[in-house]
């Protein structure tokens, strides 16, 4: 059998239903390349090979393996909690805690038989868009080791672009799935707001949080979306909706016929006067996607969204706002880290210096963002405007909707850049988000498909649909794929070849 | 739990009469009650009281990261029960906040609560005190969940400050808890401290009819905090509040009242001016002391819940709940008061009593209203005085008043008889009848052995028997008295005097 980690989900689906191969053989091919590769990529926070080996012979024993999920190995970002399992969110502060219970979402996928190869790296509670913000490690891009992942949800990319992982989830907040996605050539996908339950995902800002799939194929993910997505009762604001048909749609998109299909190009996205900070690089493969989707018959048309540029003064006004209090509960008495605890200190010195510790800078600076913007006094000037840009936005995505059936854009507005070069620009860094934010705040649902490189390293197309339209992302998506032939990740494969 | 002590510094007071010469209180009152559901505001763990320390939580009320609430639909019946009850506007549409402090005993950094988009508002209570009426309006009523419990362990005060440490129990938070805030009541005057224990009382009582909560303050399912200030009498604007928290009971909230209209009084008299802030009430003392000042600097930063969807009542099920309200207090004391023909002041002392709901039952259980009254507000009241305990506590039921009634009614004992056998049924012994078997108490009919007693009495009394046969009929008291006295007051005396008639004249 050739290499196992070069086979993606449906492959690996194919040789499991067969008998070609074994779940036991695939995870310990992935494990075995973890312990090979990991080291210098750093994309994992927590592997247990043993619990994984152990998990996927029972998956084999049970007969499952290949059907449906059955069988393939998975890796979570470390924002899920997972029973039993160490769970840090890319934090000090939750160190050592082994959560009492599971996310639904990774309930769902053990649930489906999947094995859980180990815990991604990531930017400390998702704060972040190159994974330099994780308390532990930094990880590595796989296309170019002096390269940053994306982030947050870096870990995740950089194990499934690196075939340490054929799929995994992400979360998306601002673009924490897309972006990742796109420098490191893969697919990732944020749904609809409310259609992946949140139950067991460490909250950073819980009115824009989404767990979704990063893969190396738009069917993949598809695959990957279908067993997560659909109502949790234990979330409040989960749509009682059946999951959108995305792995018809992924199949149907990758017939390459899009015809009658309206595509709208989002000029403040990298459009004409809307280019400063766009890599000229990431405008040529975005503008060849665009021709590839007329290619396949879809109407294209430049569409103004004139709010989009107001997405990162109010994103950065909200997120921080809701973070400042889903992070007052890490004040170190219940779990994880606590500092000072010798009996000279009261509570409140506790506290103060678990926090002082146990955070790192950006988070500081977030909460502390979120914690004036909320003050009275200052709450309507910053988290009321910001909430009234948050309906304009979507305001703009009603009336382009009433035009096209999906808009698109760069994902991100640059390739992936060096390790260091913006840590010490918070703006810089922040500007990564540009794109992906509009889609965030409307609650919409965008996916990032690979369409081609620039300067050798990966960009990607962002697909934006109205809000339970999920499937109309992946018929997109899928239709690029093909236009485009193999994916991506097949390239770094030849290239380490 | 912790017994409070109030400080060793004692304040200036004013004699109450005398502070009512010269200012006016206005006092307002924020209630609390915890919900009677089974499961928690927004978890699925039980709410019983009383369970040993976190064996009642789960990740969603321990605030483990990750969790997400779910809003108990029970609860929200019940806090929009609560309102229609207080005659409030319920809204159409209303949310969670989140109020951000941090405490050890509020998981999550934040209490799930309300802040300007509350389920209920602008509604009132009457209230009655000494045969006027007092008008309380309603500001708001909201949900929300309760804290863990604090134990501070160590130091003297059982507060934290002086704690050698402290544990939390997480058994009580998440349970819900409705908060109904009043607006400010000016104009009581003198009645001030009695108006703010009739508003609880008669909030208290309201929340029980519906069946919402057992409102029971000494385990906190009922707790109060009470606003009071001061104002010069004539003064348009009113004084600087104080909150007195800790107040357990209703006899306490007229106190708290009364010691901080006295305490402010002083205060304003020396020139002095009163501080907003937080104060405790010490049940030993009567008296109230500063909590911490530092409350006052806290800013909440509410701002909505992002993990819960807005609270939307359907208008048709808002108007089904009112329509399925139960009688009311003040419409079932209306009612009753008509049907057993009591004036105003003799249903107060019932009421006072704590006796309506008992002397309702002993009625329905085939009392007459009278009877009953008698009964509950006579002998059983010098019972449970006598051993100081309330009358509903007494080991006596309503049925079983309602069958002593009848048995003296139809004459198989007599009121004497009728209190011993009323010791039988305190003592356990069961049903007055069985009691009026077991210590043979029943009247003794015109049967031999009553006969018997009779003829020894008048072979044993010759003289009065002459007395009386000379016309001096009166002298047959002597042996009514000395028939009752053979047979130990279990005779009746009418029946008796009319047998020794036949047998003398």
């Amino acid at each position: 059998m050739s290499d196992l980690t070069a086979l993606n989900v449906v492959e690996l689906q194919q040789a499991l239903s067969s008998g070609e191969t074994t779940s036991v053989e695939v995870t310990r091919a992935h494990l075995d390349r973890i312990a090979a590769e990991d080291g210098t990529l750093g994309a994992y926070l927590h592997v247990d090979g043993e619990a994984a080996l152990r998990r996927a012979a029972e998956v084999d024993a049970s007969g499952a393996a290949g059907t449906g999920l059955a069988g393939i190995p998975v890796a979570l970002k470390d924002v899920f909690v997972t029973e039993g399992v160490p769970t840090t969110s890319g934090s000090r502060i939750l160190e050592g805690w082994r959560p009492p219970y599971s996310a639904t979402v990774a309930q769902r996928l053990a649930d489906a038989g999947t094995v859980l190869l180990g815990k991604t790296n990531m930017d400390e509670f998702a704060m972040g868009s190159s994974t330099e913000n994780s308390a532990y490690r930094p990880t590595r891009n796989p296309w170019d080791h002096d390269r940053i992942p994306g982030g947050s949800s870096g870990g995740s990319s950089a194990a499934v672009a690196g075939r340490l992982a054929p799929v995994a989830l992400g979360t998306d907040t601002g673009g924490s799935i897309r972006q990742p996605a796109a420098v490191t050539g893969l697919v990732g996908h944020k749904p609809t707001y409310g259609s992946v339950s949140r139950y067991g995902l460490i909250a950073f800002s819980s009115s824009l949080d989404q767990a979704g799939p990063m893969a190396r194929t738009v069917l993949d993910a598809a695959l990957v979306h279908e067993v997560i997505g659909g109502h949790d009762p234990r979330d409040s604001t989960s749509i009682d909706a059946p999951v959108p048909t995305v792995v018809e749609a992924a199949r149907r998109g990758a017939g390459g016929d899009l015809a009658g299909l309206r595509v709208g190009v989002v000029r403040e996205l990298g459009g004409d006067g809307a280019r400063e900070g766009y890599d000229a690089g990431v405008l040529e493969r975005v503008a060849e996607a665009v021709a590839l989707l007329e290619g396949a018959g879809a109407e294209v048309r430049e569409v103004s969204c004139p709010s989009f540029g107001l997405a990162l003064p109010a994103y950065y006004l909200i997120a921080p706002s809701e973070a400042s209090s889903n992070l007052a509960r890490f004040e170190g008495m219940r779990f994880g880290l606590r500092v000072g605890d010798d009996g000279s200190r009261d509570i409140d010195e506790v506290m103060a210096l678990t926090r002082e510790q146990g955070f790192g800078p950006e988070v500081k600076r977030r909460i502390i963002l979120g914690t004036y913007a909320l003050s009275a006094g200052y709450y309507d000037a910053y988290y009321g405007q910001a909430q009234k840009v948050r309906t304009l936005i979507n305001r703009d995505f009603l009336a382009a909707f009433d035009d096209v059936d999906v808009l698109v854009s760069p994902t991100s507005p640059t390739v992936a850049w060096p390790i260091g070069a913006r840590v010490d620009d918070p703006l810089a860094m922040y500007a990564a988000d540009l794109c992906t934010l509009p889609a965030s705040l409307a609650g919409v649902p965008a996916i990032s498909v690979p369409c081609g490189l620039s300067e050798g390293l990966p960009v990607g197309l962002q697909v934006m649909a109205p809000a339970l339209a999920d499937d109309r992302c992946y018929r997109v998506a899928a239709a690029v794929e093909a236009a485009l032939g193999a994916p991506l990740t097949d390239r770094l494969g030849e290239r380490a070849a | 739990m912790s017994e409070t002590r109030s400080e060793t510094r004692s304040e200036t007071l004013v004699d109450f009469d005398d502070v009512l010469t010269r200012y006016e209180p206005v006092i307002g009152l924020e209630t609390h009650v915890e919900l009677g559901t089974e499961s928690k505001m927004f978890c699925g763990c039980s709410t019983t009281f009383g369970a040993e320390p976190n064996t009642q939580t789960c990740p969603v009320c321990l605030g483990l990261p990750g969790s997400l609430p779910v809003a108990n639909a029970a609860a929200v019946e019940s806090t929009i029960r609560i309102g229609l009850a207080l005659g409030c506007r319920i809204a159409p549409w209303s949310r969670f906040a989140r109020k951000n402090y941090f405490y050890p005993d509020i998981p999550k950094g934040f209490q799930t609560s309300q802040y300007d988009e509350p389920l209920c508002t602008a509604g009132h209570l009457d209230v009655e005190v000494d045969g006027e009426t007092y008008r309380v309006e309603i500001e708001r009523v909201h949900l929300e969940e309760d804290t863990g419990k604090n134990l501070h362990v160590g130091g003297a005060t059982g507060r934290i400050h002086g704690a050698d440490h402290s544990l939390v129990d997480f058994n009580r938070a998440g349970i819900p808890l409705v908060e109904i805030v009043t607006r400010p009541v000016p104009g009581a005057g003198a009645k001030a401290p009695e108006v703010a224990r009739a508003y609880v009382t008669e909030l208290r009582e309201i929340i029980q009819t519906l069946g919402a909560s057992d409102v029971r303050m000494e385990q906190g399912s009922l707790r109060c905090d009470v606003n009071t200030s001061l104002a010069p009498v004539g003064s348009l604007e009113w004084g600087t509040r104080t909150e007195t928290k800790n107040v357990n009971s209703l006899r306490s909230v007229e106190r708290a009242v009364r010691y901080e209209m006295r305490r402010q009084a002083a205060v304003l008299d020396a020139g002095g001016r009163v501080l907003q802030e937080t104060r405790h009430f010490h049940e030993d003392t009567g008296s109230t002391s500063p909590g911490r000042s530092k409350e006052e600097a806290t800013d909440y930063r509410y701002f909505p819940e992002p993990d819960l969807v807005p609270l939307a009542p359907d208008a048709e099920w808002v108007e089904k709940l009112a329509a399925g309200l139960p009688e009311l207090p003040a419409a079932r004391r209306t009612r009753l008061r008509e049907e057993w023909g009591l004036s105003v002041t003799e249903m107060t002392w019932l009421v006072n009593a704590g006796a309506l709901g008992l002397v309702e039952q002993t009625v329905a259980a085939g009392a007459s209203p009278a009877d009953a009254r008698k009964w509950w507000l006579g002998e059983l009241a010098r019972r449970a005085n006598d051993a100081g305990v309330e009358l509903a506590e007494l080991a006596v039921t309503p049925a079983q008043v309602a069958e002593l009634t009848v048995l003296v009614a139809e004459g198989t004992v007599n009121d004497k008889l009728a209190r011993q056998v009323l010791d039988g049924v305190l003592a356990g012994e069961g049903d007055p009848r069985s009691v009026v078997q077991a210590r043979g108490l029943a009247v003794l009919g015109e049967s031999d052995e009553l006969g018997a007693a009779v003829d020894a009495a008048i072979a044993g009394a010759p003289d009065v028997v002459a007395k009386v046969q000379a016309g001096k009929v009166q002298a047959l008291g002597a042996l009514v008295g000395a028939v009752m006295k053979a047979t130990r007051g279990q005779a009746d005396a009418a029946t008796v005097r009319r047998m020794l008639e036949e047998r003398v004249l």
